[in-house]
């Protein structure tokens, strides 16, 4: 069994939604970090507290190895104390009137005394907050919290690590950097590890495996990278923020590749394995949509639609260009590229997308908007 | 005219003991109050607070009758110690406990509650017991509320008045405590002993007072500088 954590529960809350969790298995063997990803309120953050143990369900079961660590039937739920998680909470939560030092050991208090001091320092060199032991946590910045948060949960160690959020109270330009130091400190350890967010960027960077929640279900789990260009129901596609999901209908299938009538255009896709559906949904990534000038051109991209630019929304260092090319596409380029191509709204242009970027789901579920 | 040191030192013993005892039943029941979710709060909250509106005649009614050598409490102690609990200092001990509870208790209750629960879960999985946790982190960042209570409770009890009066009547050296000696002394029309004793009240309180502000100022200044983020 090794570190396999196999949660299958119900937790119900009084005058409110439920959030129900079956078959979610981490293995460790897939990959240590795994990635609850959902919308804020789609109950990410209970299901990480059942398994912490603060929270209660009110049916099914949670497993660690070969413990057991919540049964609701058999009346077994075992306290947070004696799970051995390693939670890093969400604003990190650390203790305000011990100093950075008195933080990290506070969970280590069986140690003898110099065990203890060794184990801290260890960890602190580790994690680069040399130098901040006797600071409280106030006085130094996000940042170093979120690491002191992190070395605090390490300390006791853990089995599994959980994460909320642990990089929200961050600004920018440090978030992007933590979230690298931070997968790269998760793989150090070694240890499994549960993080939740609702930042697709952070999904990405962060985790292994990738686990959609959406009003208190799991849509779909599998490594990240799939379940973000393959969602398997629309409800998953819309969850993981597909920003192009438009209708469609098979109307031509030959060597391998199909052509699909949306709207007034033609799109072509890989040929989905198994039986193909006749209705589907055509799913397209902005950051898939390239946008050209030229006329005329030819590329090795399936897809080149002529399309009018209807809207521009800058976000940063992107925009997302909305067009219309007989259906709503949306494009996210740089903002440097749209100055160089001078988009205006109402402008021609072309929309280009390779086939294996058109991904098609089965129409089998009613459409509801 | 004179000054009844007597009643004075038994005052201040009588609030001493008293304010120990609360404080040892206080902390364990304010915490239950600021944890538990059970309906059963809403219940000990009123129960708790009833000294707060009962006129301290009928608090001290109960309790004489509940002490007095007819109860199998009174008997009982009157068994073991030779004398009975009414009209001694141990019932005024007892009377003080209960009439002061719901200085001691809310402003605890306030205090515990004020700590962020997520502080005190994150305590809970890095493997600290419910009872270490609470050492190490409710009382430490509750502490200006606590220290109010174990004020407000000290000073309260320092002056009260009906509920001594019925449950311990006024034996010298037994039971006379300031509030009984001024009411005594205006009864025999001895006007400057109350006024004295009276003032030497005044000036104990307000200095006792003046001592929680100052500690609460320092303290809340220390525990702000350090909780703001």
């Amino acid at each position: 069994m090794g570190n396999a954590l196999v949660a299958d529960f119900t937790r119900r809350f009084r005058r409110g939604p439920e959030v129900r969790v079956d078959g979610l298995a981490l293995d460790h063997r897939r990959g240590p970090i795994t990635v609850l990803f959902g919308a804020s309120g789609s109950g990410k953050t209970t299901v990480l507290r059942c398994v912490a143990g603060l929270d209660q369900p009110d049916e099914g079961h949670i497993r660690f190895g070969g413990e057991v660590w919540c049964d609701v039937p058999s009346g077994v739920h075992l306290a947070p104390q004696r799970r051995q998680v390693g939670l890093v909470p969400q604003d990190d939560a650390l203790f305000p009137h011990l100093s950075v030092a008195a933080n990290v050991a506070y969970g280590a208090s069986g140690l003898a005394s110099s065990e203890r001091e060794q184990q801290t320092a260890a960890i602190m060199a580790w994690l680069g907050l040399e130098g901040l032991e006797q600071r409280l946590p106030r006085e130094i910045s996000g940042g170093e919290r979120q690491r002191v948060a992190l070395a605090r949960a390490v300390a006791r160690r853990p089995r599994l690590l959980l994460l909320d959020e642990p990089l929200s109270s961050l600004d920018g330009p440090i978030r992007q950097r933590l979230r690298g130091d931070l997968r790269s400190l998760l793989q150090e350890l070694g240890l499994p590890a549960l993080i939740v967010t609702h930042d697709r960027g952070e999904a990405s960077a962060l985790g292994d495996e990738l686990v959609v929640v959406d009003r208190g279900r799991v849509l779909q789990q599998g490594p990240v990278e799939d379940v973000f260009a393959r969602p398997m129901g629309l409800e998953a596609a819309r969850a993981v923020g597909v920003e192009t999901l438009v209708l469609g209908r098979v109307i031509d299938e030959a060597d391998g590749l199909v052509t699909v009538a949306v709207g007034a255009a033609r799109v072509v896709a890989l040929a989905p394995s198994g039986a193909p559906a006749r209705d589907v949904t055509v799913s397209i990534r902005a950051e898939n949509v390239i946008l050209v000038r030229a006329d005329g051109i030819t590329a090795s991209a399936r897809n080149l639609l002529p399309a009018t630019v209807r809207a521009l929304t800058p976000e940063g260092a992107t925009t997302t260009v909305t067009l219309d090319c007989g259906f709503a596409l949306k494009a996210l380029v740089t903002r440097q590229a749209c100055e160089e191509l001078a988009l205006r709204e109402g402008e021609q242009l072309l929309a280009m997308v390779k086939a294996p970027h058109v991904h098609l789901i089965a129409q089998i579920d009613a459409w509801e908007c | 005219m004179r000054i009844d040191w007597n009643a004075v030192m038994l005052t201040c013993r009588l609030a001493l003991v008293a304010t120990a005892a609360l404080i040892v039943i206080g902390l364990p029941l304010a915490h239950w109050l600021a944890t538990t979710r059970r309906g059963a709060r809403a219940l000990v909250e009123a129960l708790v607070a009833l000294p707060l509106v009962l006129p301290p005649t009928v608090l001290g009614l109960y309790l004489l009758l509940l002490l007095g050598p007819r109860s199998p409490i009174g008997r009982g102690y009157a068994l073991l110690r030779g004398h009975g609990l009414a009209f001694s200092f141990e019932g005024l001990v007892v009377a003080s406990v209960l009439y002061s509870l719901p200085f001691t208790v809310q402003p605890f209750t306030a205090a515990l509650r004020s700590v962020d629960p997520a502080l005190i879960e994150a305590s809970w999985c890095l493997g600290v017991s419910r009872w270490a946790t609470f050492w190490r982190l409710m009382v430490p960042l509750a502490w200006p509320g606590l220290l109010a209570g174990v004020v407000l409770t000290f000073a309260h009890t320092l002056g009260e008045f009906g509920v001594v009066l019925m449950v311990g009547g006024n034996v010298p050296g037994e039971t006379r405590t300031v509030s009984i000696a001024i009411y005594d002394a205006v009864q025999s029309l001895d006007y400057a002993s109350a006024a004295w004793t009276s003032l030497g009240l005044v000036l104990i309180s307000f200095i006792v007072l003046s001592l929680m502000y100052v500690l609460q100022q320092r303290v809340r200044v220390v525990s702000q500088w350090a909780t703001r983020s």
